[in-house]
């Protein structure tokens, strides 16, 4: 069997800019559309183009969207060709759908910009460009749409590519390519247009196929968040995940963060068989020549590279999602590779307007506005910047309230960890100990006390047992759990329900209760997620 | 820098995904539909947690009105691989009669298979849910996203999905709510059969042609397993046919096709171009009527 490469893109574009009928163009002429699609568009009755089929009908998706007769979210596509699988995310390009742009973004290895040549660089140009050099997408294809209705001028096509390549300048791309197309008349997408004999650089479909794919960066230092340990039988034990970026090998050594701790390793094991190499975007199982305690959260790296920067405190780029605006101060859950630890952004420091890349005095963060921020963790993590490593410098913000996903962040990197300079409070000790301070009071039952504190310290928990309900106090104020035996019952201790006299069924009931009210923080309990 | 080939990066983001639902959800369930998206969606589970046992039992959501081909492999392939079966009819609609001749293709589904389905999924106590649906079967879910939420009504709302970035999945949920999941989003037609060509994947054997019994009503070929009621001047005849999607007998077409091995049908797929879905009656009962059904708790 042929193998082929995948390329993810993105696109972005509004209503009349004629993306929707290029996309279509392409599902077409590379047989990506099917004849019932095809039928089911003529019949539909609609016809916003001017040509004899509407192109765009194939990538408009939602009923609401059909209403309105506009795309408001991302819709994947996909088509081959005997080279290639492609993946297009396909985005909206109003500024107010600037979240769905970055979305697309996220995943894309290239970004098509749109330009009707009849209008040259619009703010929406500049903001789609701009978003795609935010989310680190390394090149972009510029097609000059509408050719045909600029009587395919090179004059045309050489002023938008000189204003293109002027505003580019700073945003960092690896490459920009610029092609006059007809979207509706088919110019230069497939097949080389007659009408353009000045141009003699690719066609669109050309360049899709022949571009260098560059997914997650295999040539990059090692970086393997772990996410998940297998453990069967006493006798296997691997480390689960996905590459993130690098290559690693048996026998390379390997550091674990945050830990430090090094080991080799002894076998990439696969379903398939072991590996002798393996790298990013690989998902794989690492076992290890020696013991050492690793769980979900952690990450792997290789020790004679670079590591990756280990902080509380970052400096990153948010864009953000939500209609409830940022909040600095306020706590959120920030989930970076298979990490997840609590967070708060101690400061705005500006935001950018998206249409002329000014920045701008901040006051908050709102609904598709970006801005540069300082963000806290009370736990560190491990990254790169966002530049260098897509897989360890991106983050999402989440609420723990409401579930929402809230943001998109891109690490630029650390700043000085200034913030830590008062006495430790009581939310430090609990964010960092996954669970809040507790009493619990278990008067006499001293079998069913040393369960739940074997359970809760199996779990990561800081737990200590006490005869004495005076001593609960002080355990409590260093943010332990205190299982209390003694006849007298601690002050502030936890309600519990009428406990079942059996031990197993009690701690079943202890542990529900811890949930339930909420001394165990769910989902990121304990160490950090860690702990499977 | 090395290029991983298409079929080999598809399969790690699957992989990484279902160890994501795994590692952070606490009851996650696959839904096994049997057919040949279900059998890839098997194999990626084992390769996930090899050389572990799959983690989560996977649940049919049995109608009564499958082929008996389905339910003979659904019973040898599960029993083979050692993965726990769970099967769930909603045998009260079914005791009071409910088929699709008599309500509808579209009430019937809505009994059989929606219905069941919540169910099955709250009497499990599932809080999360693998399924095999890719984006590029159809426009509405073309949208969807890898991780689906749905409220505690099991209900899908298209216009507030939570944005989904990278390869970040936000698992958080309350009480009731779920995750639909699906690691062959990026997935398409052609990419599954490559996989099963290159995996060397079972799948059950009505994908492949030969003469079959079939109803051909209006173009379209019905299998008349179920019997359903013939038309005037109606008799089935044979006719070189398969299956490209597999549902119930009297809802799923099959296509006229000589293509008898996977080599033989990735061959037909690259040179056809009619969509997989066509042939699914319930799909055009209506105008957007996945989009209408996924709404209201369908896969």
């Amino acid at each position: 069997m042929a193998e082929k490469s995948l390329l993810r893109f993105s696109t972005a574009g509004s209503v009349d800019d004629g993306k929707s009928t290029l996309i279509g163009r392409l599902l077409y002429e590379s047989r990506g559309v099917y004849e019932d699609q095809m039928a089911s568009i003529e019949n539909s009755g609609l016809n916003r183009s001017s040509g004899p089929l509407d192109f765009s009908l194939l990538t408009d998706g939602l009923r609401a969207e059909r209403e309105q007769g506009i795309t408001i979210d991302v819709a994947y596509r996909y088509f081959s060709t005997a080279r290639r699988k492609f993946i297009i995310a396909d985005t909206p390009g109003h500024e107010q759908y600037t979240r769905n742009m970055a979305t697309g973004a996220s995943t894309a290895q290239l970004a098509i910009v749109l330009i009707d040549a009849r209008k040259g660089m619009l703010p929406q140009s500049k903001r789609h460009a701009y978003i795609a050099s935010l989310l680190g997408i390394p090149r972009v294809v510029v097609a000059v749409n509408k050719m045909d209705l600029v009587d395919f001028r090179q004059d045309v096509f050489a002023a938008i590519e000189a204003d293109f390549l002027a505003f580019a300048r700073g945003l960092g791309f690896r490459e920009t390519y610029f092609i006059p197309i007809s979207a509706l008349e088919g110019d230069n997408v497939v097949a080389r247009s007659g009408r353009t004999p000045w141009f003699h650089g690719r066609t669109f479909l050309d360049y899709l196929e022949t571009v260098p794919v560059e997914d997650a960066d295999s040539d990059g230092p090692f970086r393997f968040p772990v996410q998940y340990v297998i453990r069967p039988s006493l006798n296997f034990r691997g480390y689960a995940g996905q590459i993130a970026s690098g290559s690693i090998h048996p026998g390379d050594e390997v550091r674990v963060l945050p830990s430090g701790r090094s080991a080799r390793v002894k076998e990439i094991a696969t379903y398939d068989g072991a590996l002798q190499e393996a790298f990013a975007p690989m998902s794989v199982i690492l076992t290890l020549t020696d013991e050492i305690d690793i769980s979900r959260g952690n990450m792997m790296v290789r020790a004679d590279e670079t590591p990756p920067a280990v902080a509380r405190s970052l400096d990153a780029t948010l864009v953000w999602m939500n209609d409830a605006p940022l909040e600095p101060g306020r706590s959120y859950l920030l989930k970076h590779t298979t990490r997840q630890v609590r967070a708060t952004v101690r400061i705005v420091r500006c935001r950018i307007d998206v249409n002329t890349l000014d920045h701008e005095a901040p006051r908050d963060l709102k609904l598709n506005e970006i801005g540069a921020v300082t963000s806290d963790m009370p736990r560190p993590v491990f990254f790169d910047s966002y530049r260098e490593n897509r897989g360890t410098g991106a983050f999402v913000l989440i609420d723990p309230f409401s579930n929402a996903t809230l943001a998109a962040g891109m690490i630029r990197g650390v700043i000085a960890n200034d913030q830590h300079r008062g006495p430790v409070s009581a939310r430090e000790r609990a964010d960092r100990l996954g669970h809040e301070a507790a009493a619990i009071w278990l008067p006499g039952r001293r079998q069913l006390a040393m369960l739940l504190e074997r359970d809760l310290f199996g779990q990561g928990a800081a737990v200590s047992t006490t005869e004495s309900s005076a001593n609960a106090q002080a355990l409590t104020a260093a943010g332990l759990i205190a299982i209390v035996v003694s006849r007298d019952p601690p002050d502030d201790r936890l309600p519990l329900p009428e406990l079942a006299s059996e031990d197993e069924a009690a701690l079943e009931q202890l542990m529900k209760t811890l949930e339930d009210s909420g001394v165990l923080h769910r989902a990121d309990r304990f160490a950090g997620g860690e702990g499977i | 820098m090395r290029t991983l080939p298409h079929l080999r990066v598809l399969e790690s983001e699957s992989i990484h995904i279902f160890r994501e639902v795994v590692a952070e959800f606490e009851r996650p369930v696959m839904l096994y539909s049997i057919g040949k998206d279900s059998s890839v969606l098997v194999r990626l589970a084992q390769k996930a947690f090899w050389p572990g046992p799959i983690p989560f039992p996977l649940l049919h959501i049995d109608t009564t009105y499958k082929f008996r081909e389905m339910t003979e492999f659904r019973d040898n392939f599960t029993r083979e691989i050692g993965a726990k079966l769970i099967v769930h009819t909603n045998t009260k609609a079914i005791e009071e009669g409910a088929n699709p001749f008599r309500l509808g293709t579209q009430k019937c589904c809505g009994l059989l298979k929606t219905q069941a389905l919540l169910d099955a999924l709250r009497e499990g106590g599932y809080d999360a849910a693998f399924g095999g649906a890719r984006r590029e079967e159809e426009k509405s879910r073309a949208k969807e996203r890898i991780y689906s939420f749905r409220d505690s009504h099991g209900q899908w709302d298209p216009k507030n999905q939570r944005p989904e970035l990278w390869n970040l999945y936000n698992a958080r949920i309350d009480k009731g709510e779920t995750i639909r999941v699906f690691p062959l989003s990026n997935w398409t037609e052609v990419d599954v059969w490559q996989y099963i060509q290159q995996e060397n994947i079972p799948v059950v054997p009505l994908y492949f042609a030969k003469s079959r019994s079939m109803i051909v009503r209006d173009g379209t070929l019905i299998p008349p397993e179920h019997n359903p009621p013939l038309g005037p001047g109606e008799q089935p005849e044979m006719v070189m046919s398969r299956m490209r999607s597999l549902g119930c007998t009297y809802c799923t077409g099959a296509v006229r096709s000589e293509a008898d091995s996977v080599p033989r049908i990735i061959d037909e797929l690259i040179h056809v171009r009619r969509s997989e879905r066509e042939n699914r009656v319930i799909d055009h009962d209506q105008d957007g009527s996945m989009e209408l059904k996924k709404r209201e708790g369908y896969f």
